[in-house]
């Protein structure tokens, strides 16, 4: 992305073409060497030989079909009360929010399994809710599909959050005023101007979140358990076939990370080149 | 219905307590230096900030008296043009236009026509479909004025709306501007800092210094007689209405000037007191501005004397020269003497009326 | 590839040096089999189910062996199995399943040390009023079980193939602590763990031990490795897990002597 704005502009490369970029450039392209070599890494070990015969395992695509749905539910999870706690932290004026911003954020700091773990004591069968949804309603979020959903949700929406609430925080709160003075409510503000004007972050927020969530394993695992086209996604299945065939887990992998790259460079074609 | 807005705002060390009324079909512009309040006085009114204490009414429809009643912007009939327009970036002139009578429960279709007839009124019908960051800064801001007129409000508050123009536009855009106030039969309250865009549009000026009011009244006899120094070089101004034929301008009070550029048809012309220079005997090289005058007013300002003359029957009625204190001594300067003005073509301004 | 065998001949050659320190001084030893005093550290990575007795077990042994320290790798058999064949600086390895020890290549002769059994974990009370092996197919309970890939649900499966009975498990567990810790909270009603995993949660969860049991018993062996940094060390260790000192501490954790 960056480098295709360089080539864009090439009279701003040419002036301080001197001697910033080395300073840059250097510490960029080792840094971009560590996110690919382990990537790389799992290209050369893949077993290409008998790769076409491992991807016609019905299993490999349950797995990625459960994923992308989990995921994709998930963000929706996400971008339903994630937006609104979004906009509560950078616009409403409530006390202690310098507390709440940082709650907010535990789902990051904490280990996903010990996320797990916290979700079962709440909304486990014997959970401080989820026992009280077992009695009415007979109805437990553990080893359901909706658990991996919640679990997924649980973990990613701090990536949400924060996006747009950095969006909201970018965004010139005037326009909203000119929205009331042309007689629009809080609600409909909302709706027709503050949102289309935070879409990037917005959309920015849910592609990390979606991302964060289809690799979600730890909260899943603990929460939702394991069981193949219930809650066994791509992750659970990659770890478990690292168990016994190595090979196995790579091209899991390497599925896992071709519909996600993807998925994630479509969107952001349309939708940040789109808006921008 | 008259707007009445007794507005007094405390924030730190500033306090703002303005008083004002607006008729029907009048347009007021507060008028003062940046920082007077003028802004905050707007805001008050549109229900952006409440006031501190005070009240604002429609007649007996109160908008804000603390600590009972406040109204949110949402629900006052407001109409308001903000300086840099406020333009919604994702939403085409047409959906912006429409945007007020949408919120104000207006049908789909029904809002899209209405707005579209309003695009018209403003000859951009055109452009409906455009991008507000497609469009020129003359065609954004009469977006905004019309987004601000289509929801018929009882109230338009217009803050700075020629600020963010350039000189060659904003000549053009004020006319039009005028035109449009002229035709609008709620209460204006325009606020600006430039006297130029105050003494054109409005029938009162409310001038502000340090959150107060120091003079209100019509623009000529504030420009006769400013009650202080401030008021003095902020409406120092020579403004004249009158019929221009090529590069001549007939004075609707009588008196002629002639232009650098030709124009045609019922004009204003402006010039500042400093442009005009007084000799004792015609001054030779005949610049085309010369006029006969008697010396009517002498007032003494901080570093300049401003000079109140009568050119008739060749110049206008009244004119105001600003000159040095040295210049003074070296005139021997007498209200009743006979002296020459002459004025520099190249610093008036004309733009139709 | 190569900088890695380099370190790894470092770290050999530098044990070697301190071994032969250890041998100018012979001191006597209070325990176990060695007759050389022993010193450094010795790396050893064992099957997270052996977290506890082995903990206890360092603890004695380096009481044993002053001036020894001991340094435990606990994790999943097949985790530390890669590791170990990835480089990884281990003297001693001690694994929940054959088939894990076999993955390995560097080693010398491994032994079979200990011996765990499965038995029916129920939370306290039993709720679920679990009576035995058949409940396990009953769609209305909650079940949990470790997955096929990993030891305790290769166990498990046979002793299902075994007595015939098809089970219906909510969750495929990736370890047997991840088993226990549903029963232990209570969201399944019964999971198939090992007898030692039951001891260990004593208070939270109930044992149900099943005949069947005796079908699929797993087997723990141990074994030195033929890189070791610490090979003295590694063998001393080993020698006090095989001893009565050792096997003591095991039992008492629960599990069965070979």
């Amino acid at each position: 992305m960056s480098l295709r704005q360089d080539t864009r502009t090439g009279s701003v490369r040419r002036r301080t073409g001197g001697q910033l970029p080395l300073v840059l450039l250097l510490p960029a392209l080792v840094g971009l060497a560590f996110l690919l070599v382990p990537l790389i890494g799992l290209l050369i070990k893949a077993p290409w030989s008998t790769l076409p015969s491992r991807l016609f395992s019905a299993d490999i695509w349950q797995a990625l079909r459960l994923s992308l749905l989990c995921a994709t539910l998930a963000t929706t999870v996400c971008l339903l009360l994630g937006i609104p706690l979004a906009w509560l932290l950078a616009r409403a004026s409530l006390p202690g929010r310098g507390l709440i911003r940082a709650l907010v954020t535990v789902p990051l700091v904490l280990p996903p399994v010990v996320g797990g773990v916290a979700l079962l004591l709440v909304l486990g069968r014997r959970g401080l809710i989820g026992e009280r949804l077992d009695l009415w309603f007979g109805f437990s979020l553990p080893f359901t599909t909706a658990g991996v959903v919640v679990a997924e949700a649980f973990v990613a929406m701090p990536f949400l959050v924060i996006s747009v609430e950095g969006a909201l925080r970018a965004a010139d709160p005037r326009y909203e005023e000119a929205a009331a003075t042309l007689g629009a409510g809080r609600w409909l503000t909302f709706r027709r101007v503050t949102l289309p004007s935070i879409a990037p972050g917005v959309v920015a927020g849910a592609v990390l979140c979606w991302a964060r969530a289809l690799g979600e394993f730890g909260a899943t695992i603990t929460f939702a358990g394991n069981l193949p086209g219930r809650t066994t996604t791509m992750p659970l299945a990659v770890y478990l076939a690292l168990e016994t065939d190595p090979d196995v887990a790579v091209v899991l992998s390497l599925v896992l990370l071709l519909v996600s790259v993807v998925v994630l460079a479509s969107l952001r074609e349309r939708w940040i080149s789109g808006l921008r | 219905m008259t707007l009445y807005a007794d507005v007094r705002v405390s924030r730190g060390a500033f306090d703002l307590s303005l008083d004002l009324t607006v008729e029907p079909g009048e347009v007021v512009a507060l008028l003062g230096p940046n920082g007077a309040g003028k802004t905050t006085a707007l805001r008050a009114i549109a229900g952006l900030l409440p006031v501190g204490a005070g009240r604002v009414a429609l007649d007996d429809e109160v908008w804000d008296e603390p600590p009972r009643v406040f109204r949110t912007p949402d629900r006052r009939p407001i109409g308001v043009v903000f300086q840099d327009y406020l333009l919604f970036d994702h939403l085409s002139a047409l959906e912006n236009v429409a945007f007020g009578l949408r919120a104000r429960g207006v049908e789909k279709h029904a809002a899209r026509a209405e707005a579209l007839r309003w695009l018209g009124a403003v000859g951009l019908a055109s452009y409906a479909r455009s991008r507000p960051r497609a469009l020129s800064g003359g065609q954004a801001q009469r977006v905004a004025l019309v987004r601000a007129l289509a929801t018929s409000p009882s109230v338009l508050l217009l803050d700075e709306p020629l600020a963010a123009l350039d000189a060659s536009t904003t000549l053009h855009v004020r006319a039009e501007l005028g035109q449009h106030l002229n035709r609008y039969e709620g209460r204006t309250l325009l606020v600006t800092h430039d006297p130029l865009d105050a003494m054109v549009l409005a029938d009162r000026l409310v001038i502000v210094e340090n959150g107060r009011i120091v003079q209100q009244g019509r623009p000529t006899d504030i420009a006769r007689r400013p009650r202080t120094d401030y008021v003095a070089q902020l409406v120092g101004l020579n403004l004249y209405r009158g019929t221009a034929t090529n590069t001549t301008v007939a004075l609707t009070d009588g008196g002629t000037i002639t232009l650098a550029e030709p124009a045609s048809g019922p004009v204003h012309v402006a010039f500042p007191p400093t442009a005009v220079s007084l000799y004792p005997e015609p001054p030779t090289g005949s610049p085309r501005n010369t006029w006969p005058a008697v010396v009517t007013g002498i007032e003494q300002h901080a570093h300049t004397v401003r000079v109140r003359l009568d050119a008739t029957p060749t110049g206008p009625t009244t004119l105001l020269a600003d000159i040095t204190p040295a210049a003074v001594a070296d005139l021997h300067l007498t209200p009743g003497q006979h002296l020459h003005a002459t004025l520099k073509a190249t610093e008036i301004h004309t733009y139709p009326s | 590839m190569f900088r890695r065998t380099a370190l790894a001949a470092l770290a050999a050659a530098a044990a070697l040096t301190l071994a032969g320190c250890g041998n100018d001084s012979p001191a006597a030893s209070s325990s176990g089999s060695s007759t050389t005093a022993l010193s450094g550290t010795v790396n050893v990575f064992a099957a997270a189910s052996l977290t506890g007795s082995f903990t206890q077990l360092g603890k004695d042994f380096e009481k044993a062996h002053p001036g020894v320290k001991v340094n435990f790798n606990f994790a999943g058999s097949s985790a530390l199995a890669q590791q170990i064949n990835q480089g990884a600086p281990a003297d001693v390895f001690a694994s929940a399943a054959p088939k894990n020890m076999d993955q390995v290549a560097d080693k010398n002769t491994p032994t079979t040390f200990v011996k765990n059994t499965l038995e029916i974990a129920v939370p306290t009370g039993n709720p679920g009023k679990i009576t035995g092996l058949k409940d396990f197919a009953d769609k209305n309970k909650k079940i949990a079980l470790c997955a096929v890939q990993v030891p305790c649900g290769a166990a498990a499966d046979k002793v299902f193939k075994a007595v015939g009975i098809t089970p219906q498990p909510d969750s495929l567990e990736q370890d047997v602590k991840a088993a226990l810790t549903k029963v232990s909270l209570g969201e399944v009603d019964a999971a198939l763990v090992y007898k030692t995993d039951v001891l260990s949660a004593k208070g939270k969860v109930e044992g149900i031990e099943f005949p069947e049991a005796s079908t699929a018993v797993n087997e723990y062996p141990i074994a030195t490795l033929t890189k070791a940094p610490n090979a003295d060390g590694a063998k001393a260790f080993v020698d006090y897990v095989l001893s009565d000192q050792g096997k003591a501490v095991l039992t008492a954790s629960g599990f069965d002597s070979p």
